[in-house]
């Protein structure tokens, strides 16, 4: 016995010409197999049909490869449980980014924008022998910040980033813009600030919160864009 | 048609720490770069690394380099080479040091330092208490030095080829490497990199065995480059079975959870490593605790209805520490386990997790091979370093934390021999055409169209002939068979074709060569654990259960052509302090 599940995947190939279009897809669960991902599923829909075609690595939820629209929500296919979602399960590329091919989608704007944020640590200091000491609760204010992995889940969620991708850094670049200023040991808070002080690059952000509600890590850009709004205010007063 | 080329100072092949660490060092010394990646560069394996990084820093307990070397020596059952090993250790605090510069956020202690955690197989003066020599951010380690290592090569501008995939290295008539026959992934372009220097730090493959704590990427590829190129592949036989991976998965569960605190219990709730490691306990070697999990489920005390796993718990040390110290552990386990270890003992079970073996290498991560003169000439041009290298500071067995050591001491190494080598040989040499042509060769024979077996039905029966005849537990009969079984696969490996020709992001394809990679180190890890008849470290043989070092104290070299194995005797010699000679190993 065995049960059966449905897939309906968006297929993209310029290669292969044509329009894009949805592909339906069966797949066929042996019984007492274990709990599957939706990745799983996705490898064994590839052993069936090579072409479907797709990005993973880790598959452990720590690499930010899979990021994909499952069933109307950007989500990570790896850390989604496959009896997590409902038939048929729909598959998009995430949106707003250009597709290269079927759920794999052009990421460059993605990276520039995290780029543009001069996401490095910044100190003028000498380098002391030892470490720039750093208190426990310090380091615990970049908790829920480093750990970003890039999916892209939360930026590709966001309608200003959808309306002004070119000028709006969207959550995931502000977010590590937060994570430098937050950490102790940087020096370049006016700099970074000055760099933000602008009506799109951060205050496209009207606190829609699509952010921090599809993040696979659980992180939440949303509030990391209140401090640095909070920040330039304070700046200002 | 013409394929195009880039000219470089460098090359750079995979973009993980080792890669990246590289690459800072030969920014920093105004190279021209280049940096070729397969994946995106957080995306490699590296960001996947939990417990932490070795150092004698002594800022938890009391410790010094000396004790590491000592500890690395022994955990490598005395097959690693002492001047490597004396090397990595004296420069890991200086170098950890400057990961904390360069803006890792490590874990800290009160007084504002580097918090450490205890792992297995550490000791205080020679084999006393255990260390605490482990500098972890939190459970995310690798994740936290990878971000920070592609952050700092932003800042330096090293130039990034993203998605694209090194098919084969090129050498011309005098062996010098000149660069690297690679694919851009997204357009399906070949594209020839021309280079006075280049590095491969392409990972691992433990993607050889089918259930593995390894990403879907760590193929090997590396190795099969060189093997191709008629270079040797280094003590093959060694991988490491770690002894927590989470059951019927292969993801990791950090020793680090150990390190905290955490053991291990049999169906009888029975605390078995009190058996088998009175003193270390739990935190014994990771090949002495893979092994007697791997006695506890053959004698028929596993856990579940299938007895395959045993239970790792962590309850104990209450939800606060849990949360604080090892939440990614927590996040992982209730993905897959589907339980909260906060309340509930993960089920664990050894898996597949780290290549010990690799391309050799000097200290300086120049490849060596028996090539005229002597069991290590360098070749000129080519590098290695991280998990694709065997230098060999992990021997026969590695010990937690000190693969991205590894990878940062030996990935700046490289890149400082790199900029003195192109300080003497200041120009590009050519790159005939017809090293081009047999590279492409590798390529084209996928567009054969046709009827045959598929990458995925290949790559599961190579998966399970290693899995079942290579793993925990080797005994002569299952490796013969195991050695027969792989080369007949390694024969149809011609048979296999693609059904997907596009040339737009074909990840058939990549798969495809990624097999042939796969198969390459397959063959070697095979026939060079076949012919191995002692049990050290991670190769334990059943027929022979001893260490033998009057016959065995030597390296394994395992060359392409006519399947040939060859030896070469460990560097005994430290650079400095005395040896430390072979002595049993307990724990
Ligand atoms: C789950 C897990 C946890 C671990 N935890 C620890 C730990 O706590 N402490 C510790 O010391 N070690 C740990 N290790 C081991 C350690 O993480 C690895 O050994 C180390 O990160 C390897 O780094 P690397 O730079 O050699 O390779 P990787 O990080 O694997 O990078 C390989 C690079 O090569 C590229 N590449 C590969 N093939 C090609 C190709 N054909 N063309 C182009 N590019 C290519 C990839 O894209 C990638 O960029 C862990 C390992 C695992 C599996
Ligand atoms: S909160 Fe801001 S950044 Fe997040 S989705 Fe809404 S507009 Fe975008
Ligand atoms: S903030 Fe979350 S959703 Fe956005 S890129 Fe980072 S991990 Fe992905
Ligand atoms: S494959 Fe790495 S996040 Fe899913």
């Amino acid at each position: 016995m065995s049960t059966f599940r449905q897939f309906s995947i968006y297929r993209y190939d310029p290669d292969a010409g044509g329009e894009p279009r949805m592909q339906s897809y069966r797949l066929e669960i042996p019984d007492g197999s274990r709990e599957l991902m939706l990745l799983d599923a996705l490898g064994m829909l590839k052993a069936q049909d090579e072409s479907l075609a797709f990005r993973r690595s880790c598959r452990e939820g720590v690499c930010g490869s899979d990021g994909m629209n499952i069933n109307g929500r950007n989500g990570l296919a790896c850390i989604t449980p496959l009896r997590s979602i409902k038939d048929p399960v729909t598959l998009r590329p995430l949106p707003g980014l250009p597709v290269i091919r079927d759920l794999i989608v052009d990421m460059t704007q993605f990276y520039n924008q995290y780029r543009a944020v001069k996401p490095w640590l910044i100190n003028h200091e000498p380098e002391p022998e030892i470490e720039r000491l750093q208190t426990p609760a310090e380091r615990d204010q970049l908790d829920g910040l480093y750990e970003c992995i890039l999916c892209g889940c939360c930026s590709t969620a966001c309608p200003s980033f959808w309306w002004n991708p070119d000028r709006f850094l969207g959550p995931a670049a502000l977010l590590q813009s937060w994570r430098f200023l937050a950490d102790s040991r940087d020096q370049a808070t006016a700099e970074r600030l000055d760099d933000l002080e602008d009506p799109y690059r951060l205050f496209r952000c009207h606190t829609i919160m699509n952010c921090s509600d599809v993040c696979p890590k659980n992180l939440n850009p949303t509030k990391a864009i209140g401090k640095i709004k909070a920040a330039l205010m304070k700046r200002v007063g | 048609m013409g394929i195009a080329r880039r000219r470089f100072d460098c090359l750079v092949i995979g973009a993980g720490g080792g890669g990246l660490r590289a690459a800072l060092q030969l920014a920093q010394e105004d190279l021209h770069v280049a940096v070729v990646s397969k994946v995106f560069p957080t995306r490699s394996h590296t960001v996947a690394a939990q417990g932490g990084i070795n150092a004698a820093l002594g800022n938890a307990l009391p410790d010094n380099w000396h004790w590491h070397m000592y500890d690395t020596v022994k955990g490598s059952d005395y097959l690693g080479d002492q001047d490597a090993i004396e090397y990595m250790c004296r420069v890991a605090p200086r170098l950890v040091i400057e990961l904390e510069h360069y803006g890792v956020p490590f874990t800290r202690l009160d007084n504002g330092r580097i918090y450490q955690r205890a792992f297995g197989g550490q000791s205080q003066n020679f084999g006393g208490d255990q260390a605490a020599r482990t500098c972890p951010a939190a459970d995310r380690t690798g994740h936290a030095l990878l971000h920070t290592l592609y952050q700092q090569n932003m800042r330096a501008q090293t130039h990034f080829f993203d998605e694209y995939f090194a098919i084969d290295l090129l050498r011309d008539e005098e062996g010098f490497v000149v660069g690297a026959l690679v694919l851009d992934i997204e357009s399906g372009e070949p594209l020839v990199i021309e280079a006075k220097t280049t590095l491969l730090a392409t990972g691992g493959a433990c993607r050889i065995f089918r259930t593995s704590s390894n990403a879907m990427i760590n193929t090997g590829d590396g190795i099969g480059m060189a093997l191709r190129a008629g270079l040797p592949a280094q003590d093959m036989e060694f991988v490491q079975f770690h002894p927590t991976g989470i059951a019927g998965y292969g993801m990791l569960i950090s020793e680090g959870v150990r390190g905290e605190g955490g053991y291990l219990v049999n169906k009888d709730g029975e605390r078995f490593m009190e058996r088998y490691a009175p003193k270390a306990l739990d935190l014994a070697s990771r090949d002495v605790v893979s092994r007697s999990i791997a006695i506890e489920l053959r004698e028929g005390r596993g856990c579940g209805p299938d007895g395959d796993h045993v239970l790792l718990k962590v309850d104990h040390l209450g939800a606060d520490l849990i949360k604080k110290r090892l939440p990614g552990i927590r996040e992982s386990a209730m993905h897959f386990a589907g339980t909260d270890p906060c309340e509930v003992p993960i089920p664990v079970a050894p898996t597949a997790h780290y290549s010990m073996g690799g391309i050799p290498t000097n200290l300086h991560g120049q490849v060596v091979a028996p090539e005229r003169h002597g069991p290590e000439e360098a070749v000129p041009g080519l590098y290695a370093a991280g998990e694709c290298a065997c230098v060999s500071v992990h021997g026969a067995n590695r010990l937690g934390g000190n693969s991205l050591l590894d990878i940062i001491v030996f990935g700046r190494a490289a890149g400082e021999h790199m900029a003195e080598y192109i300080r003497e040989n200041p120009y590009n040499r050519p790159v005939a055409d017809e090293a081009v042509d047999r590279a492409m060769q590798g390529l084209s024979r996928w567009d054969r169209k046709g009827d045959g077996i598929s990458v995925a039905d290949m790559y599961d029966r190579m998966s399970r002939v290693m899995e079942q005849n290579c793993s925990v537990f080797r005994t002569e009969e299952v490796m013969a068979e195991g050695v027969k079984r792989i080369l007949e696969l390694e024969e149809q490996l011609e048979d296999v074709r693609l059904s997907d020709h596009s040339r737009t992001f074909n990840t058939a394809r990549i798969e495809a060569l990624e097999l042939g990679n796969l198969m390459e180190v397959a063959v070697a890890t095979m026939l060079s654990a076949a012919a191995r008849t002692e049990s050290r470290g991670a190769h334990s043989h059943v027929d022979y259960p001893d260490r033998d070092d009057k016959n065995w104290l030597k390296h394994t070299l395992y060359l392409k052509d006519g399947h040939v194995l060859d030896y070469k005797p460990v560097r005994m010699r430290p650079l400095s302090v005395e040896a430390f000679p072979p002595k049993e190993r307990v724990y």
